[in-house]
């Protein structure tokens, strides 16, 4: 009740208050940073709201690292772009924090800033041989068939090898994996980028590994994924049955998860339903369990490419009393021949000037979304700086995760805001503070009808090729017509 | 926005004019007047009915009869009648009837929202027709589970049909996933379901400190 008198009290202080609007800026545009904006909007009348984003595009990984033939996920673009639409939101794209603004003068233009530019960065294995040529982590990968502008040039190699492995069994991993095996005419009809759908019509890849350290019942990927990949046309699928034997720890997991049974379910079927060997030339995807790599392999020749990966074998143990399985090596090793890696082991978010930061799990120490100070020993918070997404709570989850991440540092916001923390009675510069140092700076940002005319680009030039769009993926050409 | 009310003047209007504009309605009518409880209404436009000088409302006396009868918790039997009475129900377009059903929503503060929604539409679209705060990120295609919903009564649940493999793939991913949750895009109005009771998941406020392990994606 207290609480909701609050609200009604703010909200009243607030309606009154045009002249004093409470400055936000939301930094990254995607499902985070805009569920951020969705809700902030909502719960406060005099709330005006700047997401800034570093690419001249909004909505994040909805448009790099959603897979292309996933449009039904894509969907929800147009609930984000209501709200940039929104007259009291406004988005600033090829605006890029650490470049160029700087935290300190972000937070000194507004109130509130909220930090939900994700993770652009990825975990490493730390094995020898990650550095070979052939090596990419999947982030690279999701990005160049996407068209992220920063990976339009990605040197992949799809024609000197027919066997890749995937390091991992998430999502991503699948993705990343039945866009190799997929028939390529299924691809041509997505918004793929082109450079990508050229290079995977040529590609030799036919066999793929995706290879995890735990089994089947641990797997990490949900069943619509899972079961988009067995479902595959004529790709031939193998598993080891041996595999899919269950332990008593095994039994009490499934137990108590319903995905996991889902997907193990699924797992269980597949094995079934396969003839023991592929037709000549059949495209292969093998499930590799219960591996972990120890090293990748290289030839003795110049080029410095990977040969293959050499793996130890792995038992699972039981990790304290938690339920959780835990894989650990056994000594026993052996290899497999490839001529690509893609690792889906995890992304990881990538600090900015004094922002406090966790290098070690690669996020922003935060409780309920309010920056922790570095202070040691101190729980202190950084006034008027909150995280949502990725950047707060590690790289997982779906594009709903996001709405109940961001309802959680909204929710955050506004007690600070009802306990006197924030101070939106004394004026900001914000929207006008930011355009004028963006002038200054020569900073030419991207407004969102900007993005709406590489829109209308980028699906007139999808329709003559009979794809939902045609990505623009050269810096150049993003800001060129832009601007036009 | 209609209030929510069990059965509104103008749906009742409706009837009555649809009735009248048949010509020999009281044929259709009254059978229809003494057992009706499912409210029938014309999606357009049925108020300037009201005030249309060719229409000789008064001499018809049904409207109160309807309106004690229509009172009462509405049950289902009476859209055979559409389908046996053809002459009632094809007319002209704009005489196209259509049941609704009652269904109440109860949000994330357990507040109650009672709608009226017409039978074939689903509960997404009626959650977001009546400003319901249900999210809908996919817009009903089966790719997200936003419009997650708790069947309140598992009764009602057991009417549904069985939720398909591609509905369970969504439910996974659900927060505060239940026995008796549906996606609301999914749950389409029939008039097994008067009465339907959907709570919007609550839990997810706190899944944070509820150490809720997110899924990876």
């Amino acid at each position: 009740m207290a609480v909701f008198q609050a609200r009604k009290w703010y909200s009243r202080s607030f309606s009154s208050l045009s002249s004093h609007p409470l400055h936000i800026c939301v930094v990254g545009s995607g499902p985070a940073g805009f569920y951020t904006a969705e809700k902030m909007l909502k719960a406060h009348q005099a709330a005006e709201i700047d997401i800034i984003d570093r690419l001249p595009t909004p909505f994040g990984l909805v448009r790099s690292g959603v897979a292309p033939d996933h449009p039904e996920t894509k969907i929800v673009v147009n609930q984000f772009s209501r709200v940039a639409l929104n007259e009291r939101c406004s988005f600033f794209g090829n605006v890029s924090l650490g470049t160029s603004i700087s935290l300190a003068e972000l937070r000194d233009m507004y109130h509130v800033v909220v930090l939900a530019y994700g993770a652009e960065s990825d975990r490493i294995l730390g094995v020898p041989g990650e550095d070979l040529k052939g090596i990419h982590s999947a982030r690279e990968f999701v990005w160049w068939y996407n068209g992220h502008p920063d990976y339009k040039n990605l040197a992949l190699d799809l024609k000197s090898t027919e066997t890749a492995v995937i390091l991992g069994q998430g999502n991503v991993a699948l993705d990343v994996a039945r866009v190799l095996l997929r028939p390529k005419r299924e691809l041509a009809i997505t918004d793929i980028a082109n450079h990508a759908l050229v290079s995977l019509e040529e590609s030799c890849i036919r066999k793929v590994y995706l290879v995890g350290r735990r089994g089947p019942v641990q797997a990490a990927c949900t069943a619509k994924e899972l079961r988009e990949i067995l479902g595959i046309k004529d790709l031939y699928i193998h598993i080891q049955e041996a595999d899919l034997l269950k332990s008593p720890a095994d039994e009490e997991e499934l137990k108590n998860s319903r995905i996991q049974r889902r997907v193990y379910e699924l797992l269980s079927k597949a094995v079934t339903s396969q003839p023991s060997q592929p037709r000549s030339g059949q495209r292969e995807l093998h499930f590799v369990f219960f591996r972990r790599p120890d090293k990748f392999l290289h030839s003795d020749n110049i080029s410095g490419n990977v040969t293959g990966v050499c793996y130890e074998k792995t038992i699972l143990k039981e990790n304290g009393g938690s339920g959780k399985q835990s894989a650990v090596g056994t000594g026993q090793f052996e290899d497999l021949e490839c001529g690509l890696v893609l690792k889906s082991i995890g992304y990881k978010s990538v600090p900015v000037n004094g922002l406090p930061f966790d290098n070690h799990k690669g996020m922003v120490p935060n409780i309920r979304g309010r920056v922790l100070s570095d202070v040691p020993g101190e729980h202190t918070f950084e006034k008027g700086l909150y995280v949502a997404g990725w950047l707060k709570r590690g790289p997982t989850g779906i594009i709903a995760t996001n709405l109940y991440c961001a309802e959680e540092t909204v929710a955050s916001i506004s007690e600070d805001l009802e306990q006197g923390l924030l101070t939106p009675s004394f004026p900001k510069p914000g929207r006008e503070g930011l355009g004028q140092l963006l002038d200054s700076r020569n900073v030419r940002f991207v407004p969102f009808s900007g993005w709406e005319k590489i829109d209308v680009k980028e699906k007139a030039d999808g329709s003559l090729r009979n794809k939902p769009r045609e990505k623009i993926v050269s810096w150049q050409e993003l800001l060129k017509v832009a601007n036009e | 926005m209609s209030p929510p009310v069990s059965l509104d003047e103008r749906q009742l209007t409706s009837v009555t004019r649809a009735g009248y504009l048949q010509g020999s309605c009281s044929r259709y009518l009254h059978p229809l007047i003494l057992t009706i409880s499912v409210a029938f209404s014309i999606p357009a436009s049925p108020p300037m009915l009201l005030s249309s000088p060719t229409s000789s409302r008064a001499s018809i006396p049904t409207l109160e009869t309807l309106k004690i009868s229509g009172g009462k918790k509405p049950r289902v039997s009476q859209h055979v009648i559409f389908g046996k009475h053809h002459p009632f129900s094809t007319t002209a377009a704009e005489n196209e009837q259509k049941e609704k059903i009652s269904v109440t929503f109860i949000d994330k503060d357990g507040e109650e929202k009672h709608i009226k929604v017409p039978i074939g539409m689903s509960m997404l679209e009626a959650a977001h027709e009546n400003d319901i705060e249900l999210e809908g990120a996919c817009e009903g295609s089966l790719a997200c589970s936003t419009c997650h919903v708790i069947v309140m009564d598992v009764d009602y649940y057991n009417k549904l049909e069985d939720p398909t493999d591609e509905e369970n793939d969504m439910l996974d991913l659900a927060f505060g996933l239940t026995e008796t949750s549906r996606l609301g895009c999914q749950v389409i109005a029939k008039p097994e379901l008067d009465g339907l009771h959907l709570a919007l998941p609550a839990a997810t406020r706190n899944f944070a400190v509820d150490g809720y392990v997110p899924k990876p994606h």
